[in-house]
């Protein structure tokens, strides 16, 4: 039997070993965190001096003449993101609150599977994106929709549409997870309480559930935008690869990191530095992101007289 | 995050090729793609007769040139040869290895392959996005027996910078003013309309998945996806399809003796039966070596190649460098040095 008095480690000792470990583990994130950020301004410098503050409104991009211009790539970034939330939000919410609720012999099935696809390397999304949804859309859902504006009439199956709808389908596991998860977390004693003071399913579902975990579905959505934002070979695959302003949803552009993905290995000088500030660009647009969200998430708790689970 | 993680992998990546350099009797190389499918026969079929192994990275010419200029390969490929200034700079040998045709290849339902006629005009004029439908009639002119369809073109090409860009823009410079003035030459240009896709096979594709595309690609490439080639118009007037020996025709009139570090372009070049866009494809080796066993074994790995590499080239659809060239590649290698000696 152990002796906890003639132990030869004090338990002083091991709380201070243990206390420093941690740290140790905790601190490389933080020098990380700053060592990208340094060496990507570094890198980034000599685009910047070239090109100023042009550089993130310009839509030039000519190799040849070395000119660069980043407009196109953040525009195409914010286009396939914003349509890939627009899908998958929805989309995750209602399976969430279906899962929950749902009898065991299908809720649990379904809650697996939501998971498998949540563990799909992206790549095996953008092979099935070139091989199977481009030909689809291009034959059967771009010539029904063409008509409506801002969809395009100028169609071939690749763009900002077909990329979109990849990247829903890629980030809906993840944000229906944890939405999922977050509902389950409500008391059981609160929704039949609500439930027994007459409130439908819907009621129950919008005022309770939803507000009981609004941290939680932030935090699901936020795992899908920065999926979204920073994916790349699932977009480059379909979204067409040019240096173009979307002007359509049908149309084809780019977005920052497959702009990164098909040109890095290839630059040097300054198109090497212009990538380096493409991705200085999308590094410091992830931050706003999370700046923004924070806040919100501070402002809308306050505002509900802090009740946020 | 996930990008910083792929930059981490490539570092990575890097180092272990670095590491595996020092250990001489394995040979790095990397470069560029269009002789790709060649380089990884013959360095199958090098390794299994000498202790020696050899590895060639397919990452393109660019990346070719950048990691044989920092040492990290003992030696690269590319496509885009180095003027002589640029050579000496860096201490480096270049040489031609093989001979390759870049092609033209259509997704156009109802043509085969060979049955569509393009001359210079109409095919700069698709570059340019003059011309945006299959049943243009420019395109009718040229090929009155072939039924042409109400098809809207789609324009498909690199996304990343290449040899094989280099080239067909070097080509595209040469039949078209206005493609010289306003997009010019490069490894990566500004296209003026179309699409791009991810290296050789990321072309091959998209022109695959389109209706109506039209691209250009390495030969083999198009073969190997069982795509369409088109049939072009030469500098004498003569409609010739893309084969071996149209390839072998546009390299015959070659002038090598006044082409320092055998800088030549094969583009639009006279001949009855060249095929106008024809590369070559270079080696670069540095002139001063670290390592005495490893110079040993890559010149001897070259020389194989030259000696004993012709059969499988040709059946990949590359031409192999003539006699006279060889011998004067052979005079080149003799300027390798390890320590001031051969």
């Amino acid at each position: 039997m152990r002796n906890r008095r003639k132990h030869p480690i004090s338990p002083e000792t091991i709380d201070r070993v243990f206390k420093y470990t941690a740290i140790a583990g905790a601190i490389p994130v933080l020098l990380l965190m700053v060592g990208f950020l340094i060496q990507l301004c570094w890198n980034a410098w000599p685009a910047f001096r070239e090109f100023g503050f042009n550089f993130l409104i310009s839509v030039k991009w000519d190799p040849v003449a070395g000119e660069y211009g980043a407009l196109p790539a953040i525009a195409g970034t914010i286009t396939t993101t914003a349509i890939a939330l627009a899908i998958a939000i929805p989309l995750s919410f209602t399976t969430a609150l279906f899962l929950v609720d749902a009898p065991g012999w299908l809720g649990t099935p379904l809650s697996h599977a939501i998971d498998l696809l949540a563990a799909i390397p992206s790549i095996i999304y953008g092979m099935w994106g070139l091989f199977v949804l481009i030909p689809f859309m291009q034959l059967y859902i771009q010539p029904r929709l063409a008509w409506i504006p801002f969809m395009g009439e100028d169609y071939n199956g690749f763009g900002f549409a077909t990329s979109g709808l990849i990247l829903a389908l890629m980030i809906m596991p993840f944000i229906c997870a944890i939405m999922r998860d977050v509902f389950r977390m409500v008391p059981s004693v609160l929704r039949e309480a609500v439930h027994g003071i007459g409130a439908t399913r819907w009621e129950t579902a919008f005022d309770v559930t939803m507000r009981y975990g609004k941290r939680g579905l932030l935090g699901g959505i936020f795992v899908g935008l920065g999926r979204a934002v920073g994916e790349t070979m699932a977009v480059l695959f379909v979204i067409g690869n040019i240096h173009e302003l979307p002007r359509t949803l049908f149309g084809s552009g780019t977005t920052i990191a497959s702009t990164l993905a098909a040109n890095f290995a290839e630059a040097e000088g300054m198109f090497r530095s212009v990538l380096f500030a493409l991705g200085l660009v999308l590094l410091l647009m992830s931050f706003g992101v999370q700046i923004v969200a924070q806040w919100w998430l501070i402002y809308a708790v306050k505002k509900s007289g802090g009740y946020n689970g | 995050m996930k990008k910083m993680m792929a930059m981490l992998m490539a570092c990575g990546l890097c180092a272990g090729v670095a590491k595996a350099h020092g250990q001489g009797n394995t040979i790095n190389g990397a470069g560029a793609s269009f002789p790709a499918p060649v380089y990884r026969v013959w360095t199958y079929l090098y390794s299994e007769k000498s202790n020696i192994r050899v590895n060639y990275q397919s990452l393109g010419s660019g990346a070719g040139i950048n990691q044989i200029k920092s040492g990290t390969v003992a030696f690269g490929g590319s496509d885009n040869p180095l003027e002589k200034s640029e050579l000496d700079k860096h201490g480096l040998i270049q040489f031609p290895m093989l001979m390759g045709g870049v092609v033209l290849a259509i997704n156009v339902p109802g043509i085969s392959s060979n049955q569509l006629k393009l001359d210079q005009e109409t095919l700069s004029k698709i570059f340019l996005g003059e011309i945006t439908n299959w049943n243009d009639r420019s395109i009718a002119r040229l090929n009155s027996g072939l039924n042409l369809p109400d098809l809207k073109i789609t324009v498909v090409s690199r996304a990343d910078s290449s040899g094989t860009t280099y080239i067909f823009t070097n080509y595209l410079s040469k039949i078209s003013k206005v493609w010289a003035e306003k997009i010019g030459a490069g490894p990566a240009v500004n296209w003026p309309v179309g699409i791009r896709g991810q290296k050789n096979p990321g072309v091959c594709n998209n022109i695959k998945k389109i209706r109506g595309a039209i691209g250009y690609t390495e030969y083999t490439y198009a073969i190997e996806s069982k795509l369409s080639t088109v049939v072009l118009r030469n500098l004498d007037g003569n409609f010739v399809s893309p084969t071996i020996e149209s390839f072998k025709a546009a390299g015959a009139n070659s002038d090598w003796r006044n082409a320092p570090g055998f800088r030549m372009i094969l583009t639009e070049q006279p001949g009855a039966d060249s095929w106008p866009i024809t590369g070559l494809t270079y080696l670069l080796i540095h002139r001063e070596q670290k390592d005495s066993a490893l110079a040993k074994s890559l010149l001897d790995y070259i020389k194989w190649c030259f000696e004993h590499g012709a059969q499988s080239a040709i059946k990949l659809h590359y031409v192999p460098m003539p006699e006279n060239v060889i011998k004067m590649v052979y005079d080149e290698l003799d300027k390798v040095r390890y320590e001031g000696k051969k």
